[in-house]
């Protein structure tokens, strides 16, 4: 292989036209990877100055959360991002590994508090819809401590009050929970001025304390004798003006509530204080007699108090001034008798006001000397029935004019005041009387006699029976023979009253045409008066024995 | 061997050099001047002009976001009921976790093994060029053309993210969102594709040459 034999066809080809070689100093070419390098660089500082904290919180349960899915969000906003849930050691509850964003690190401070974001309903409030079609998510409340950190214990539930809402915290204690729940309403004058926060059983179990909030320009209106109950139920009350019904709101019917008021006559009072602790009371009216001073007495009374219950009024003229607290019963080995101690409670405010308007006087009940003349007056208490039907008792202050003297034993704590059987029970023990009366009577033996007297009444209808029988075997044969002889008798009287009216008839002719015939006449109408005579005599005989008819002379017969 | 050594006679061998333009045959001279065509005038080159360094830097830029390609978000999905961002490999391990293995295998290998493939076999050929080595230049040659002809596959994932973006935007319903990482793999397909073209096989060959005429 040699260039040469090509050579000549080589010479045809021109030259190019050349110049010196420019020399490049940079390679435009090179900008490239320079900025790529620079986009890699940016996008990578980015990255690590975007790099959040990573945060863990504990949860009880990792329901609704997943890895690389489960925002958390502060004010709908999102600030990180589970990227890790794992079980705790002792597999008590679940560690959820976040990664916050930048800009939350100011939230990651001590009272920082998350909780995972479902949807609830609960105290009248659906929240958390949203997340039934986007997923759960952790939410974020702002501490406002400057101590940092990085473990949280998250809550169960949403916190039901945002630190940063203005208000006041409440304690309230309460017999029960009822239908309360946290964010139940509360209520004041029927509008919602804020909600329950939290309920939470005793330590001791003997009561609830409930945590109240009251929203910021409401929490005024909690004076240190404000009145709470609960809103829960429906208040009907039928009487003469017909069917009242009380509730706050359709709301607090359904789900509970809590509704609180001032009484009117203390208004003034300064506002509570922050978590002072109120009692709860089951309804208003409950609330409104505990909000009234409160005065303990003792009554003790001898008879039975059967239908008297705890809570049952203590009503002076038809008002209620008080009610029945606590009934005992003690046993008294001495006398061996029994007592019954029924401790009541009076209002004695109610009983100023009367007294007010009588005498113009603030006389309050627990004066001992204002008390003391009413008794000497015969101002008693006793048992009456409140209706006759279900047997309800209730406590009766009344004036009793007949009472024996007595006075109240200021000794005792409570107080006793003086009792008189109740006229119910005198009646009681009447109608008691007049049933052991009845009790007594010896009915058996009547019933017995009288057994006695129906067999022996039956024995004689049955011989009567008899008798009548024999009657219709012998008697009537023979009644049947003589009616027979009668009849035949009579038909002789018949034949022979026949022949005589033959005979007169003869005799007629004989009159009518011949007087030698009326000497026969004569002698003949002399043989017909005998004749007469002796009918006579038989009509006189029938007239006074007319059995003889049918029995005959009896003489004849024997 | 013995056929590619018999015949080492190239055009640029004999200082001659083919227009680009107008394809008139010039004879050039060696080095030292940039040669003009003297029918139409453009400039005459026996190989692309700074081929390897252009390579170089096109290939060093596509590496370094092929970076970023792969750990950025490369699409965005969000419905109602969930929202998810998925990396090429993420997108891979769902899809093969929900069941598509044909499309996940295709996937990775459209989308990670092919641009990795490309750089590493790119950075070969640069590698033995600039050594002047004279390693099996014929299998060099057909993973060029290989380069060459499967490059443009890669931008599949694009494709797809594309369509699915300019598509699916049903408000709430549906999103699709194309992420940054879209932007760098686009980059890095691009920047891969324009490299191999830089790139100029015959200085595969020219080790032989020079040895020859030497």
């Amino acid at each position: 292989m040699t260039d040469m034999p090509q050579k000549p066809e080589l010479s045809d080809i021109p030259d190019a036209v050349s110049e010196p070689k420019r020399r490049y100093s940079i390679q435009l070419i090179w900008i490239i990877p320079i900025v790529a390098a620079l986009i890699g660089l940016s996008l990578a500082a980015k990255a690590f100055m975007d790099r959040g904290e990573t945060i863990t919180i504990t949860f009880k349960t990792g329901e609704g959360m997943e890895v690389g899915k489960t925002k958390i969000k502060y004010k709908d906003v999102q600030i990180g991002e589970v990227k890790g849930l794992a079980i705790a050691k002792d597999r008590s509850h679940v560690v959820v590994t976040a990664e916050m964003s930048k800009d939350a690190r100011g939230l990651l401070v001590k009272d920082t508090r998350f909780w995972v974001v479902r949807a609830r309903i609960s105290g009248g409030s659906v929240t958390g819809l949203s997340t039934l079609i986007g997923g759960s998510y952790i939410g974020v409340e702002a501490g406002t401590s400057t101590e940092r950190q990085d473990e949280f214990i998250g809550l169960e539930t949403p916190p039901a009050v945002s630190l940063d809402m203005p208000g006041r915290q409440f304690v309230l204690h309460a017999v029960d929970a009822g239908s309360l729940d946290t964010s139940s309403p509360i209520f004041y004058r029927r509008m919602q001025v804020g909600h329950v926060i939290a309920t939470e059983l005793d330590r001791d179990g003997k009561g609830i304390t409930i945590k109240a909030f009251i929203r910021a320009p409401f929490d005024q209106y909690v004076k240190s004798n404000s009145i709470f109950w609960h809103a829960s139920g429906i208040d009907l009350t039928l009487n003469a003006s017909g069917v009242k019904i009380n509730t706050e709101s359709i709301v607090s019917i359904l789900l509970g509530g809590i509704a609180f008021q001032t009484p009117q006559d203390r208004i003034d009072a300064p506002p509570a204080s922050p978590n002072s602790v109120f009692s709860l009371f089951p309804t208003r009216d409950d609330a409104l007699k505990h909000a009234e001073t409160v005065e303990t007495y003792l009554l003790v009374f001898k008879e039975s108090v059967r239908g008297l219950s705890v809570g049952a009024p203590v009503d002076l003229q038809g008002v209620t001034v008080g009610e029945v607290t606590k009934i005992d019963v003690v046993l008294d080995s001495m006398n061996s008798e029994i007592s019954i101690p029924v401790e009541i409670q009076l209002y004695p405010e109610r009983l100023r006001a009367q007294n007010r308007n009588k005498t113009q006087q603030v006389k309050p009940l627990d004066s001992r000397a204002l008390l003391d003349s009413l008794v000497a007056h015969g101002f008693r208490a006793e048992v009456k029935s409140g209706n006759l039907l279900t047997g309800q008792l209730f406590v009766e202050l009344d004036f009793i004019p007949k009472a024996k003297p007595s006075k109240i034993d200021w000794s005792t704590n409570p107080p006793r005041l003086p009792t008189v059987p109740g006229s119910m029970n005198q009646l009681q023990k009447k109608l008691m009387l007049i049933v052991q009366k009845i009790e007594k009577m010896p009915l058996e033996e009547l019933a017995g006699d009288a057994r006695k007297t129906i067999q022996s009444l039956d024995a004689t209808l049955k011989s009567a029976e008899k008798l009548l029988k024999n009657v219709d075997g012998s008697v009537i044969p023979e009644a049947r023979s003589v009616l027979l002889e009668t009849r035949q008798s009579l038909e002789d009287v018949r034949k022979t009253l026949g022949e005589a009216r033959k005979t007169l008839s003869g005799a007629n002719q004989v009159l009518a045409v011949d007087a030698p015939v009326q000497l026969d006449l004569r002698e003949t109408l002399r043989e017909v008066s005998k004749a007469a005579q002796s009918l006579r005599v038989l009509g006189d005989y029938l007239e006074q024995h007319p059995e003889s008819l049918v029995r005959g002379k009896r003489e004849d017969k024997q | 061997m013995t056929e590619i050594t018999e015949m080492t006679v190239s055009a640029a061998g004999q200082g001659l050099c083919s227009c680009n333009v107008c394809n008139l045959v010039s004879g050039v001279e060696r080095e030292s001047v940039t040669a003009h065509c003297p029918r139409c005038g453009a400039s005459l080159h026996f190989r692309k002009p700074g081929g390897v360094s252009r390579c170089w830097a096109l290939l060093i830029a596509a590496y370094i976001l092929y970076i970023p390609a792969n750990l950025m978000t490369i699409m965005e999905t969000g419905s109602l009921i969930s929202y998810r961002k998925d990396t090429i490999l993420s997108g891979v391990i769902h899809l093969w976790k929900t069941g598509f293995w044909v499309i996940a295998v295709i996937v990775f290998i459209a989308s990670v093994m092919i641009p990795l493939l490309k750089l590493i076999s790119l950075t070969l050929l640069l590698v033995s060029v600039q050594r002047r080595s004279r390693w099996h230049p014929r299998q060099l040659t057909s993973l060029y053309r290989l380069l060459e002809f499967v490059g443009r596959w890669s931008m599949l994932d694009i494709y797809v993210v594309t369509l699915l973006a300019a598509l699916v935007q049903l408000g709430a319903m549906a999103v699709v969102k194309a992420g940054p990482g879209a932007v760098a793999f686009g980059a890095v397909v691009v920047l891969t594709m324009l490299a191999s073209m830089q790139f100029d096989p015959r200085l595969i060959w020219d080790p032989l040459q020079k040895e020859r005429t030497q």
